[in-house]
């Protein structure tokens, strides 16, 4: 059988120039969109319980904790180099300046030479300015009900100094519009068991899995939903989750094997969907469903 | 494995020259070439699943896209697949046809390959109504049977769509589930009664 699609494709790949310019013939295919329902108002049970739930957190901000962990693990002399980050880690905005950081980032980095997101470049600083082995931290990057890594809660305090700023993402440098290119390409891979791509499911407006939304990653308007809230404490589990977690798990749900920790394959598509919301205003870390 | 991804390789080159670049392919392949490095196997989720196969490669070469010619000949590749019942019976039990439609577990690297694989159909269909909670990528399907007519040709279509939803639009957002092996005979009969039965709540 493959054989066959593969025969018929190359003989038919050969003769496309002309091919192409053959009258259109129908090709059976359901109307798709005519019959697509209305996006429903009503919200179920979930939906409820969790606008409730945040309504009570966001009087207290739970990522308020994780941020103030987060200030003393930054500032504190630590690892096997014994040295700060706040003396050693660049951001992008100078040495140990946290402020503004978190919205121009994915960036290009030369020192490492990689186009990094937050928390790869804290991952980077940990590993090449404090001594930490990469290994140890991406054995267990994220959290858990009974486990929270610095990782995170460095994260969460760098991602606060940016609350209320406009994502500036650099896409005018040549080396993260090449990963802003090629992260819009891994969102448009479809493989796996079931042919998934993230497109199929956040590639077009107003598209719901079950009753959750699913914001349009190509568009302004969508990418900022993907963005806004990250990193977020999240109801199911009661955990503090950054945005590279997100990415992982939305690759789990595409059936796919799971991204490698800090890689360039999440930083990219984080470039991509960060830098689709260029200009919008980012509201700090939040509460996530 | 290999086999797979030579497939598309060999597909690949032909047709990069034969369609208008719908998409950068310069950046498509560095994109490839960061997918193969970057992921790692975990659970059931083997580094095999990142291979294309000649669907997946040319929906992705043509931004989901396909000139007429090609789609013509690989739907009815895919068609050719789909595997129908001995005794030629389509419809099944809906009553088991709805569980399988409100499961969406399987295929991810939580979950445990040794339990049944559920259909999803939920999450992105309506379908009976007393399911409020649905998803929107695929058309409403409630009042299937209903609208299109409990036959023996659309018993047909609707079996041959579950197992191969890529035999009728290639670049379909549906998985193809029996070709993928999540669903077997039994299972799509079921869900086959499930869309057309009479007695079903979609129907009702
Ligand atoms: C099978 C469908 C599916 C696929 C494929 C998928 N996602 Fe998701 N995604 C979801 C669902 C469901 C949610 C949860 C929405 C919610 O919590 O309201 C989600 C949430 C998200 C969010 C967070 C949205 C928010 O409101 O905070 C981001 C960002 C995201 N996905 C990005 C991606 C990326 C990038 C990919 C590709 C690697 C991808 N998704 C693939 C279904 C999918
Ligand atoms: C990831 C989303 C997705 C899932 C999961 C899914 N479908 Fe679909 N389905 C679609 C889309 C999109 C279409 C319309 C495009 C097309 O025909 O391929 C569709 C079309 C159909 C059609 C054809 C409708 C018509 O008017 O001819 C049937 C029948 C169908 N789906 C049944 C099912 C069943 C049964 C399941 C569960 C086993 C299922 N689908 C799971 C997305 C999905």
């Amino acid at each position: 059988m493959k054989q066959n699609i593969i025969g018929a494709l190359c003989a038919l790949a050969v003769m496309g120039g002309a091919s192409a310019q053959s009258p259109k013939k129908p090709v059976a295919k359901p109307s798709t969109k005519a019959a697509a329902a209305p996006a429903a108002e009503e919200k179920d049970a979930a939906t409820l319980e969790f606008e409730k739930f945040r309504a009570e957190m966001e009087e207290s901000n739970p990522a308020e904790l994780f941020e103030m962990k987060g200030q003393e693990q930054w500032k504190a002399k630590r690892g096997p180099k014994n040295v700060s980050l706040a003396e050693s880690c660049d951001l992008g905005q100078g040495v140990g300046k946290v402020e503004g950081a978190y919205v121009k980032m994915p960036r290009y980095f030369a020192d490492a030479d990689a186009v990094m997101d937050a928390e790869r470049r804290i991952v980077w600083c940990m590993v090449e300015k404090q001594g930490f082995k990469f290994d140890d931290i991406a054995k267990q990057p994220f959290a858990n009900e009974t486990f929270t890594p610095d990782i995170t809660n460095l994260v969460t305090y760098v991602a606060t100094h940016s609350r209320n700023m406009k994502i500036a993402v650099p896409l005018d440098d040549p080396k993260v519009r090449d990963a802003y290119e090629v992260g819009k390409e891994i969102a448009a891979y479809r493989a796996g068991p079931y042919d998934f791509s993230c497109n199929t499911c956040h590639g077009t407006d107003g598209k719901r899995i079950r009753m959750q939304n699913l914001p349009n990653l190509s568009t302004p308007a969508g990418a900022i939903k993907g963005v806004q809230g990250w990193p977020g404490y999240r109801m199911t589990g009661g955990v503090m989750l950054t945005h590279q977690w997100r990415m992982g798990d939305c690759f789990r749900q595409q059936r796919f094997p799971q991204p490698k920790y800090a890689s360039d394959a999440v930083a990219y598509l984080l470039t991509y969907m960060i830098g689709t919301a260029n200009g919008q205003v980012y509201k700090g870390p939040g509460i996530k469903r | 494995m290999t086999k797979k991804m030579i497939l598309a390789v060999a597909m690949a080159a032909p047709l990069m020259i034969a369609l208008p670049a719908a998409a950068d392919g310069d950046h498509r392949a560095k994109a490839i070439a960061v997918i193969k490095k970057d992921f790692q196997p975990r659970g059931q989720a083997g580094l095999d699943r990142l291979a294309e196969d000649g669907v997946q490669a040319i929906c992705n070469r043509t931004g989901n896209k396909p000139p007429d010619y090609i789609e013509k000949a690989m739907t009815a590749d895919q068609l050719a697949t789909v595997k129908y019942p001995a005794d030629g019976k389509l419809l099944g039990d809906w009553k088991e046809g709805e569980k399988i439609a409100q499961s969406g577990r399987g295929f991810t690297w939580t979950d445990n390959p040794g339990l049944p694989v559920g259909g999803n159909c939920y999450n992105c269909h309506k379908i009976a109504p007393k399911e409020t909670s649905f998803g929107t990528i695929g058309p409403s399907l409630y009042q299937f049977g209903k609208l299109r007519g409990n036959t023996a040709e659309t018993q047909k279509y609707a079996y041959s769509k579950i197992w191969n939803a890529k035999a009728f639009n290639l670049c379909s957002e549906m998985p193809r589930f029996g070709h993928a092996g999540a669903l077997n005979e039994k299972q799509v009969k079921d869900l086959v009664a499930l869309l057309l039965d009479p007695e079903s709540p979609v129907n009702k």
